[in-house]
Formats: C-alpha cells, structure tokens, sequence
C-alpha cells in the first residue's frame, strides 16, 4: 500500500526531559522518525519541552516548539499550526499519554486531526492493565494471574489469594515507577499505596510472582496491511525481578532452542495483530525454566529503550520505518537501509552476539541503595558487540566508564566463601563481579543458579572469563594464550596487570605476532547479501571487512559514552552536529561511540560507525586502521578530553584547542599564571594532595571552602565544607575512587552565578548570550535555573564578562568552544572556571539565540574565521523574550538517594521555558519540569538559619497565594515573628503526629528544606526530604528555587501560553 | 585437533576439528538460522552438503532428540563459529560434540564463518574438504574438489518402506523425497491419516491406495537429478487428487509438467526469508533451505501460475496448477527450524482435500 497523500502535516511528540527509565533514546527515535518524514515530503512540527535533543533542531523538523508537554499547549499548537495527523508513538509513555488525553477529551476529532501510527483503542488495550488482560484472554496468550486494584485493601484480598510474593505494576507509568515485588503484607501496603497515587489512573496491577525466570523481549513491527516481522529478540541475563533496563541484556537470545524461540516469536505476531498495532511494538515475557510455559509481562505499542537497543544490534532502523509504516507503506515497500537490496520485511539474522550492559547512578548517589528490582534505576547503557558472548561482555564493562575493565574491577576476594554465598543474593549491579568471585573460590554452577538463577550457559560464560584470569596469573604468557586472551576480548591493560608485564610490551607482543583487531560489519543478514553500511565492530582472530581507503580527509569524531548524570544527550548533540559540520566540509566523518541509545550510533550520522568501548587501546585499534587526519575530542565531553593524551602518543593531531592549552585549564598552576596575565581575577584557592594540605589550606582561605577532584564533569565529588571535619570526610570520598589527579580547595563566594559558552577563531570571540543561575553560587550549574539573557546583571558586568572571555579564550589559545563559569558579587567578577570544550549548556544556547555554535566551532577548527563565516565578534544582541532552563531531576527513582543540592550534579535532564516575559517563561519551564501548582495549598518549611530572612518574604507571598505554611520549630518561631500564620509541627523524632504524617498525608504540595552547608550531621532532614520525594511531594532545597517557584506561581494567570516557533528564531 | 577448510578456489581455513575427523568432499552452504542448529543437522535436504551456520554460536541449548527432523543428521560436514562448552536447557540430553561423534559427522570450528559466507556469497556455492591432514600442496586436491557432485541423493534420504501414522481424518499420501518430520506431524496433528511412500514408489500404488490427498515433500540435491520420480509426479498430475508440494516437491511437479528449474548463486538458507502471496499481496517470513529455483519465464500459464514470490530478489517461491487442485511452495511452511507463519498452508491444504472430498 503506497503513502496514504492526505498526510501532508504531522505534529510529532517528544518525550520532553530526560529522567531514568526515558532517556535519549527517544531523541534517537525522533530524530530517525522526523528524518523519514521529510524524506517523504511531509510537513514536520515537533513538540518537545528537551531542548539538549537532536530532534529539537530547526535541521530536523519544520517547526520547533520547545514547549511544555501538556494537553493545553498541544491543543493551543494544533489550533496554531493545523497539523493534519499526530504521531505519538515516537515520543514514549508521556507522548503517547498526552495522545490518549488529547483523544479521550475528542479534541482531535473536533479538530480534523487523526493519530497515525497506532489508534487509541491500541493505545488502551496494550496499556490498560484490565483491557491488556482480557485481550490476551482472547487469543489465549498467557499472562501472570493478576489483578487491577485501585485501593490497598483489594490488593491485600487479592494477595492473599494468590499468595506472596506478588508483583506490583503501576499502570501508566514511566520505567516501572513505583512498581516492586512484595514479599509480605506490610510491603505491599507500602509498594501498593505509593503505585495507586504514581499511576495516572490511580491503578496497579497485583499479580503472580513469576520471579526468577527467564525474560524474554521481542521486537515486532506490523504494517497496515497485516504484515509482521520480528526484528530481533533478546534475553535479559537477570531473570524476572529486574527491570529489563537495569538488566544484562543479550541480543539474540543465547539459551532458547527453536521450539521456544518460535514459540514466543509467534505470540508475539499474535499479539500484535490482535492489538492491530501499525509501527513497532515490544513484547516482554518471562519464560518458565523448565518447560514451555510463559506469560506476557507488557507490551509497549510504540518505540522504546528496547526498540533502540534493538535497532542498534540489528542495524534495522526501527523508528525509520514506523514512521514510514505510519504514512501508509507496508513492509514489502521500504528499503532496507543498509543492504540495499533487502526490504523491511526481511528479518535481521545476527552473525554477532550483542550484549547491554546499564549505566547505574550509584556512583552519584553514594547513600543510595544498589538493588535492582523492578523500578529501573540506570540513567543510560552501553552496548557492545563481538563474535563470541565473553568478548562483548568484556567490551561492554570497560564501556561502562566506571572504573571497571574486568570481572576483578569490584573486589570481593576478601569475602569466604559463605560470605560470596550470602552476597549472591543480592540484586545489584555489582552481581556478575560476585559470580566471577563465587566461581573462584569453586562454588559450582549449580549452587550459584540456585541462588541467582541465572541461567548455568551464562555462568560458564563467566567462568571462562575467570579461567582466562588464572591462566594469565599462573602461565607463561604465550602466542597462543595471547590470542585467546584477545579473542574473549581481554584489554592489553588487564593481561600486563595480570602477568606482570607492562601494557606496551603486551602490545609489542601483539604486534609482533599479528594479533591485531579486525573489524566486522552489522549488515542486518549475516553476510547473505552485500552490504555497504559501514557500521562496524570489532573482533580479535578474523580477517578485516573494514575498508580504509578514502579520498577524501578524514577525522575522528570521539562520543561521550552512556548517558549518566553529569555527562548527558548534549555531548551526543555536540557529536552528531560536528559531524555533520565536518561532512559539508568534505571531511569523511568517523565517530567511535558505544551508546546505543543515541543519534550519533545511528548509521547514517558519519560516514562510518565504530561501535566499540572508548578506551585508549580500542581507540589506538580504530586509529591503526583508518589512520585519521585528525581528531576532535572536544564535544564528546569528559569522555573524549580524557583521551586525548592517548590519541597525541598515536600520533593522531588534535584538531582544535591544543591539548596542552586544555591541560592549563585544569592545572591550577598554570591557569593561576593565566589569569594573573589576564588581570582577571578568582576565588583564592591551592590545590593539594592530602586532607592534611586541604585542612591547611581551608583554614588560611577561612570557611566556606570547595572541595573537588580536578578532571571531573558533573561536580563529581565537589562539597562545601564549613569545618575541618567537612574537609576529611570529603577527602575520604574523593579518594576512594581512583585519583590520580589533584584535589582543590577553593575559598566559597556566595554570588551569582553566570556562564557562557563561546566560540574562539584564535582572534576574535563569538559568545551567543550570557547564562544567568537563578541559585546562587554552590549549587552545581547543571541543577541550577538557567537564565537568558541574564536580567539581573549590570551592563558593567556583562561588558567585564565579555572582555574576560576574550582575554581568556585568547591566552589559552582557544580554537573551537570554550565555556567559562562566573560569579558576580555585586559589580566584581569573578572565574571559577574553565573548560575549553562544549558543555552542557551548548545545545540550549544554541536554540534560544539561533546561532548554531557547533556547527561555527566545526568550521573555526577547519581554519575559518568568525567574521569570513558572517557573524560579528563578541557579544551578540539579546534577544527579545527570555528561555528559563530548568533541571529535572529522578529522584523518586533511587531509593535512598539524597535529593539536597549542592555542588555535586543530581539532575538527569531539563526542559525549557521561552517566552516574551520572564515570568511566563519561568511557568513554562515549571510546568514542563512537571510542577503543577497548586494543589492542596499546604507547604511545609523548614529552613536553616542564614536563609530565614530570605524564607519569610517568601512565606508571605505563599501565604498570599492562600498557602497554608507548616513548619518545624525554628522556622515556624522566625514566620510568626514576622506575622505569616503558620502551623507549627512536631519534628521527626517526636511523637506523632509529626512532620512525617503530615508528609504522608498526601495533602502537601511543597516541601522548602534548605539544608545546612557541610556534612549534614542531623538525618532528619535526608528523612523528611525522602519521604516527600516517594510521596510525590514537590521538594526543593534551595531558598532561591523557592523563590522562582513563587514568582512563578503568582503569575499563572497566564490564560493562553505564547507558543515560540524555535526554527524560526 | 588442527583441521582445515579447503576450497575449490583454493581459500583454506584453520581451525579445530570437531565431531568425526574423516576426511569429507562436499558442496559447502551456509544457513543464516539463529537458532535450530538440530533441526538443520537432521535435515534431509543438507545430504551431499557440508553445512556453515553464519551464527557464530552453536549448541547453546545441547540437544534434545525429539527435536530431531529425520532418524539421523544428514550434512557430509558441519563447520561452525564456535561451539558452546556446556549445553544448558532443561530439554537438553546430549551435547552437539558428542552428538556429532556420534554420528561420525565431521567438522570444524574456529573459522571466520563470516569470511567464508562472503566467499560463497560472492562466488556461489562450491565444493570444498574438511580434513584434519595437513596438504603441502592443493594441486592434488582441487582438481579432486572440483569433481565432486552431489549426485542422487533423493535415494539415500528416503524411507525404506511404506509407513503410516494412523489417524481418523482425511487420508494423505505423503511421497517421501527426504521429508522432515514436521510435514507429517503437521497433518497428523490437524487429523489426517498420513502414509509416507518411499521416493521410488510408482504413482499408480499411490493412487490405488485412494487418497484424499497427495503430499510432495522437500529433499536434497539437484531437482534435474530425479527423472524417474519426475515421470511419477506427471501421473499423479494427471489425477484429480489434490496435491500439495513442498521445496524439492514444488520443483519436481514444475519439472513434470513442462516448466524448468535452475542453480541459485547460493541458495536461500535460514529463517528470515519474506515471500509475498501473489493473490493477497500479504507477506510472510519463511523457512527456507534450497539451491534451486523455478524459472518462472519457463512456466505455461495454462498450467501453472506463481503464487508466491520472494520479496528480496522476485524469485519464484509458490506455484498454483490451473484447472487443479494442486499447490506447491519452494519454502518450508513446517518451519522447524523458523517462523510458523506459513503453517496455514496446511489448513489450506486440508480445506481442498475436503471440498473435493465431499464434491
């Protein structure tokens, strides 16, 4: 069936900001899916509130609004832009959420617009818990007895009858929030409550416990016509009980003969036939062990995390073809991107084996607890691919940029051997590194399937792993070992440590003896039809498909890596927009990257695709082959900086800022001199090496000092410290991790907070805007408020701004992007840092003020000049309304996990607010963060003594609004003193009722806690912050937030938002 | 043990010998199945072939002789990836080393199984040796290499004696060219009575026996091979029996009735295959595992008209007989191994059976 011509304009709808369990990969499905449709003609108008996303560029859609996710603004946006069709599969739960309200309140049929790409009635039967149920009833496909409760009291009747332990699923919900298994009454009263009031319907499913078997995905896509195919299957290593995004994820399955794998292969057509589902479609089951019955977990009727990762380990581009399924093609009728010669009705064959592993946020929230259950906790993933399961494993873990290149890198040698026994059973990430441990000490297979029940191929997959380690301890390191080693993809670091020779004699040795890497092709068909997609991988004792030869330069294109707090999307917007930069330059592009969640691993970004992990052996590997003219590390944030040292010994030039001018930067010495030479000044500050040279230090500065590591995104490891004691227990954290650069201490000012990003030719600067915090200095720019133009400067200041970037871009020879960090106090400015790189803010930057700053600085490293590319150095003109960047943050996701700012970054994504006034900008932005005030008007404060003054204007203005104001002793007696009526309660470790219940209540729509700087001795607050958190209680915890907050809240009398058309700024 | 892969065109491959360590000439093919590395083993079409299988990972899940589709493994070689050290799945009763002990299949594993699949992708299917001894020169081999054929195979794959698996329903005559299991268990299990013919037996003992229906199975080798069971088949055309013809099947009952068959480059072998249904337009994933194809350019539509085509390269993949009740696929709608998707065709089939049943 050809396209379906009254499809002329479609309103295609994001997944808005990146939080755990919707994250960049609906960027890359987005990005693919709007690529298609223009291919095709269409019309495209994007929605998204993400403004670091790909798919939010004017170069990807026709019109782009950066606008809050919620009903209101897309029905304003239809009636403003009068798309003829929406597309709302490719934008996750929240886009197809807003579908489901936009249809159920018949606003789309009042208004001439269709859903394409799935129907509502799809929609409502794959995702409502009661309808799913008796769909699968009829067509006899299986699924966990379960129940639909929406009070705790049906569940506990429920439960009992079933018996424990019994699964609880949230319907609507993103990632499994608020899901868990409970094992007993009392959890599941706590598990069961929290899911009714996350649920957007207030429903959870209770069901039978089908916990430790197999999990099983399908990848299906359906055309109009009826046709399906399967895209691939995986197996997640993890059984049931870990959410698949947590899980160890192999692509295809590894332990299903063909009787079990055509069993569910079938189902799953079934189902998605039943479903009438047009586009991609996920099918989850579990598998019992031990015999052919199964159960249907969920079924995802649009793209996901799953569908991403599968496309990746396929080379099939699943949203591309959605997208063309939704204009009206069937699967006979669409090209197979990478053969040529296939279409997408042929069924990927795999000659690889894929595996996934998660990026946890444990390393960022270090009270926060590991297991993994069946609420997703990783904010990213990486994927690697080999010929055999123990080399992609292997790969996978040094991908992961945690410290880890091998079963070794978490030690539990110290354990006995009832100790590793006890520790089996725990669900964490940290769980292969205890098998390999378990196996060391000779617990057989058996006895850890028991307790893990994973499955024993797995074991023994990891078993061969150990095996390799003992041989390279205790043999001589051999030709023939050498190679095994490197088939099961061991890094020349690992075998040095593990036979005592240095890493530059393993690799001597490689090369002397011809062991080399070769890489491999994902071509979608196992080599059965030529393919010409350079997509390649890389395999150890095999002969070499990828060919080098090019007439034309090329350059290297380093990628950030998996998605993790602190390093997000924006360094893969960086990436994939320099890359194209270097394309219309006549560069051949090659990017190394190993997230497949992202745009910069789709195929078609560069001009080849090196899946692999970004270490500086398989960078070197990469390097050997294609000999690049050059490398660009300065948009794949810390993850490509860090390697550019490696690259310089490979001999590869680095294109841009030289590295030495990147290293003066972040030595404090070196940039010291600089900033002297400039004449600009910064807070005092030393750098040292022990808690004795930092207490030292801290004392002559005089307290507030900052504490961090040097070499570090995110704030990882940055503290204020009030106190000597501060100093020691943070210099006690930092090195716990691997430290091998200094540590800094840094007198605290407590100013505004400004940023820029700018683009330096060598002469002249071009800075598109000036970044104004709305917190004040200490709390990490990431977490901050962002906004631009900055209003609360002095033309003084930003004219001082102005200058010291030049100045400073200018001394550190900066070529491409530099972003600077600044602190105002009152009209002296001061740096308080540096990073000649892109950062965090690039992407936002650019879509506010239009200037695409990637794309200048790609051409400023190429040797053109600012004023030859038609722009006029320095500061450019503000513009006329104001864009408000706001965090969002995942802390109802990680349990345990300290929400408090601080230096430290916590925020997984953002949204933007635009507007042509500051306050609607500022609501917008709220809005989009998902605060939606108000609602109960009950507040509670509880606020440190230096921010009492500030928390009483602010209380007042509550208090205006008609805000009841609770709090706790202290800052209750202040809010009386000053009029504001308030109801004081009791503190936590009194009697109840006490602030807890009042918490608990559910009738609280705002917690203010502003902890006390340092170490936060009392528990009390961590406590009362958590508990609102889980209560879906909105918390901030600085008196500044607050105070946008309500600013914010006094304006929303704004009837209709102004919606700001991005592309054509 | 070291042993060795060595082509016509003279590539030689190193690796480990697993299963029997004779010395075997074959034609090499590779098969593109993630899984189902028993059922392509006991396949009968593979005999007179060494099979590749593309997926580097074989015998995960060991072996479980009920999955089996013949009494035996039938490939003159398996060549491999890699093969898994310990089988897990709870069916499992053997491992695949010891499976191809066994059965003497020689084999071998540690090559660059994808090298080699591009190799025959481009050059087409040729003939190769597995062996363990280690030639100095392949100036006595190749020519040896080059001479071999795959001859009539259709002979040795075949039952021995006429078999019936008892059953109330309709009554199928299954004519067994190297037929796999599933064929008959798939119209056993919808009710039929299925007797299964030996490939050389006459159409006239066939057809005296009175069936509701004739099956043609799929076999091994070169269709042209079979010219007595060709003249056969042309009897059981000229009946009104309902007839139903699979791979093998499918291009002898195009052989019997005028039309031609010819080599693939190299074949079509796995489970991912899509074929278009001509008359719906619908597209289904096929079985797949044949070297030969109908020419479509030779066919009398007054005798037969496609029904299926392959959606990648437009071959031929279905025939339907004009004036008849005769259908026949070049694909595996018995799956085992791959997708169950064309399994309707069997309803079809029993549906004429019964409409000329109660005609």
């Amino acid at each position: 069936m050809p396209k379906n011509p009254s499809i002329k304009k479609v309103l295609v709808i994001g997944s808005g900001p990146i939080v755990i369990g919707q994250a960049a990969e609906f960027d890359y499905a987005g990005t693919q899916a709007c690529r298609s449709l223009k291919e095709e003609g269409i019309e495209v108008v994007l929605l998204n509130s993400n403004p670091a996303t790909i798919m939010t560029d004017k170069d990807i859609a026709d019109h782009v609004y950066i606008e809050p996710l919620t009903v209101e603004v897309v029905e304003q946006l239809i009636i403003k832009e009068q798309p003829d069709s929406v597309l709302p599969t490719l934008g996750g739960q929240a886009g197809l959420n807003l579908a489901m309200e936009l249809e159920e309140r018949g606003f789309l049929k009042e208004h001439n617009v269709r859903l394409i790409g799935t129907t509502s009635e799809t929609i409502k039967k794959a995702e409502d818990r009661l309808e799913f149920k008796s769909t699968m009833e009829k067509i006899g496909e299986p699924v966990a007895a379960s129940l639909v409760v929406e009070s705790v009291e049906d569940g506990i009747t429920f439960a009992n009858k079933i018996g424990y332990p019994v699964v609880l699923r949230p319907a609507y919900t993103l990632g499994g929030s608020g899901g868990g298994i409970a094992h007993n009454q009392e959890e599941l009263e706590e598990i069961l409550a929290n899911g009714l009031r996350l649920s957007r319907v207030g429903q959870v499913l209770v069901e039978r416990c089908i916990a430790g078997w197999k999990e099983i995905e399908y990848e299906v896509m359906r055309d109009s016509a009826g046709n399906c195919i399967t895209v691939c299957n995986m197996e997640n290593i993890d059984p049931v009980g870990v959410h698949t995004g947590d899980s160890i994820v192999v692509a295809p399955s590894q332990t299903l003969g063909d009787k079990e794998y055509q069993m569910l292969r079938t189902s799953a057509l079934n189902i998605i036939s039943e479903l009438n589902i047009t586009g991609g479609c996920n099918v989850q089951y579990a598998l019992h062990p031990e015999s052919f019955e199964y159960c249907v977990i969920e079924v995802n009727p649009r793209v996901s995390r799953s569908s991403a990762l599968a496309s990746k380990a396929t080379g099939y581009p699943i949203a591309k073809v959605a997208a063309k399924i939704a204009l009206g093609y069937t699967l006979d009728e669409i090209p197979n991107a990478i053969t040529g010669q296939t279409m997408a009705s042929f069924e990927p064959m795999l000659d690889y084996c894929v595996v996934k592993l998660p990026r946890l946020p444990f390393d960022k929230f270090i009270s926060a607890k590991r297991t993994l259950t069946t609420q997703m906790k990783a904010t990213g993933e990486v994927m690697a691919i080999c010929d055999n399961f123990e080399g992609a494993l292997m790969k996978a873990i040094r991908s992961l940029e945690q410290h880890v290149d091998s079963l070794m890198s978490y030690d539990f040698t110290a354990l006995s051997r009832e100790e590793v026994l006890k520790q089996l059973e725990v669900v964490d990430d940290r769980r292969i590194w205890v098998i390999a441990e378990a196996i060391r000490k000779g617990i057989p297979y058996e006895k850890i399937h028991e307790i893990t029940k994973i499955d024993l191929w797995f074991i023994d997959k990891i078993a061969i792993l150990v095996e390799m380690e003992q041989k390279l301890k205790s043999q001589e390191l051999t030709v023939e070992l050498l190679k095994e080693a490197k088939r099961i993809e061991f890094p020349d670091n690992v075998i040095a440590r593990l036979t005592g020779k240095t890493e530059e004699e393993v690799r001597d040795m490689r090369y002397a003896n011809g062991i080399t890497a070769a890489y491999k092709m994902v071509d979608t068909c196992a080599a059965e039809f030529a393919a010409t997609t350079p997509y390649y991988y890389s395999v150890f004792g095999s002969e070499n498909e990828a060919d080098a030869a090019s007439s034309r330069k090329k350059v290297l294109v380093l990628g950030s890596g998996p998605i993790r707090i602190g390093q997000g999307i924006e360094f893969d917007f960086c990436s994939v927009h320099c890359t194209w930069a270097f394309s219309r330059e006549g560069y051949e592009t090659i990017i190394i990257n190993n997230n497949p969640e992202t745009v910069s691993t789709d195929f078609d970004i560069a001009d080849k695709l090196y899946f692999e992990p970004l270490t500086p052996e398989d960078v070197e590997n990469v390097v050997r082959l294609e000999k690049p003219d050059g490398a660009v590390v300065q948009f794949g944030g810390q993850t490509a900086i860090k390697l550019t040292e490696a690259l310089m010994k490979m001999g590869v030039p680095i294109l841009g800022t030289s590295a030495e001018n990147v290293d003066a930067a972040e030595d404090r010495e070196l940039f010291d001199e600089i900033l002297e030479k400039c004449g600009i000044p910064r807070p005092k500050g030393h750098t040292v090496f022990t808690a004795e040279e930092a207490k030292k230090a801290a004392n002559e500065l005089g307290y507030p000092v900052l504490v961090r590591p040097s070499y570090v995104l995110g704030g990882q490891g940055m503290q204020i410290a009030i106190g000597d004691k501060d100093v020691e227990e943070f210099i006690g954290i930092i090195n716990r991790i691997t430290q091998e650069h200094p540590i800094l201490v840094d007198k605290y000012l407590q100013g505004k907070e400004i940023e820029v990003d700018a683009v330096c030719d060598g002469e002249d600067i071009l800075i598109p805007g000036i970044m104004e915090h709305i917190e004040r200095a200490g709390i990490h720019s990431g977490d901050s408020i962002s906004v631009y133009p900055a209003k609360s400067i002095s033309g003084k200041v930003k004219a001082t701004i102005e200058e010291y970037t030049r100045r400073l871009a200018r001394s550190l020879h900066v070529i491409g992007l530099i972003n600077i960090q600044f602190i105002a106090v009152g009209d002296e400015v001061y740096v308080i840092e540096v990073n000649p790189r892109s950062s965090r803010t690039v992407p936002y930057i650019s879509k506010v003020t239009g200037i695409p700053i990637v794309p200048l600085a790609t051409q400023v490293i190429l040797g053109h000049k600012i004023r030859e590319l038609g722009y006029t150095p320095g500061l450019q003109p503000e513009a006329d309304y104001f864009a408000v960047k706001m965090p969002v943050f995942s802390f109802e996701k990680i349990r345990g996990a300290d929400i408090s700012l601080g230096p430290e970054m916590k925020s997984t994504g953002e949204c933007l607010g635009i507007a042509k006034t500051f306050n609607e900008a500022l609501y917008k932005a709220f809005l989009g963060a998902g605060i939606r005030l108000p609602k109960y008007k009950n507040m509670i404060m509880t606020v440190r003594d230096e921010d009492k003054a500030e928390a009483v204007e602010i209380a007042k203005r509550f208090e205006a609004l008609g805000y009841q104001i609770y709090a706790t002793k202290g800052t209750a007696r202040a809010l009386m003193e000053a009029d504001v009526s308030v109801r004081l309660t009791r503190k936590l470790e009194q009697e109840s009722p006490n602030i807890l219940d009042l918490i608990l209540g559910h009738r609280i729509d705002l917690v203010i806690d502003t902890p006390s700087q340092g170490v936060e001795h009392s528990h009390d607050g961590f406590v009362i912050r958590r508990n609102a958190i889980e209560t879906g209680v909105n918390v901030l915890t600085a008196i500044d937030t607050a105070n946008a907050l309500v600013t914010s809240l006094e304006n929303t009398d704004v009837k209709a938002l102004t919606l700001i058309d991005i592309a054509k700024i | 043990m070291k042993a060795f892969l060595i082509l016509e065109d003279g590539h030689v491959f190193t690796g480990t010998s697993i299963g029997s360590q004779r010395e075997v000439i074959s034609e090499i093919v590779f098969n593109t199945s993630m899984t189902g590395y028993l059922e392509v083993l006991t396949d009968p079409s593979y005999a007179g072939q060494a099979v590749t299988m593309t997926y580097p990972l074989i015998g995960n899940y060991g072996i479980c002789y009920e999955d089996m589709e013949s009494d035996r493994p039938w490939p003159d070689g398996y060549i491999v990836r890699e093969l898994s050290r310990i089988p897990s799945n709870f069916r499992s009763v053997d491992t695949i080393q010891n499976f191809l002990e066994k059965y003497d299949i020689p084999g071998i594993a540690g090559i660059d199984t994808r090298a080699l699949t591009k190799i025959l992708r481009e050059s087409g299917t040729m003939n190769g040796m597995i062996t363990t001894k280690e030639y100095t020169s392949l100036d006595e081999v190749i020519p040896r290499l080059k001479a071999y054929t795959t001859g009539k195979v259709v002979e040795k794959v075949t039952c021995r004696e006429r078999k019936v698996l008892e059953n109330d329903g309709l009554r199928v005559a299954l004519l067994d060219l190297g037929a796999k299991r599933n064929i008959a268990r798939s119209l056993h299990s919808r009710g039929c009575q299925v007797s299964i013919y030996p490939a050389g037996t006459k159409a006239e003992e066939i057809i005296a026996d009175r069936p509701d229906g004739i099956m043609l199975s799929n076999g091994p080798g070169d269709p042209k091979e079979c010219g007595p069971i060709i003249e056969e088949i042309r009897k059981l055309y000229d009946t009104d029996i309902p007839i139903f013809a699979i791979c093998l099947g499918h291009q002898l009952m195009a052989l019997a009735t005028g039309a031609d068959t010819y080599k693939l480059k190299y074949g079509h072998r796995g489970g991912n295959h899509p074929v278009r249904d001509l008359e719906t337009g619908k597209v289904y994933i096929s079985s797949q595992n044949h070297g030969y194809a109908v020419d479509t350019d030779s066919l009398d539509p007054a005798v037969a008209v496609p029904a299926f085509e392959n959606v990648n390269d437009r071959t031929n993949e279905g025939l339907r007989y004009t004036g008849k009740d005769i259908f026949t696929v070049q694909f595996h709608p018995e799956a085992c191994p791959g997708p169950q998707d064309s399994s309707y065709l069997f309803d079809r089939f029993i549906h004429t059976m019964e409409v000329k049943k109660h005609a």
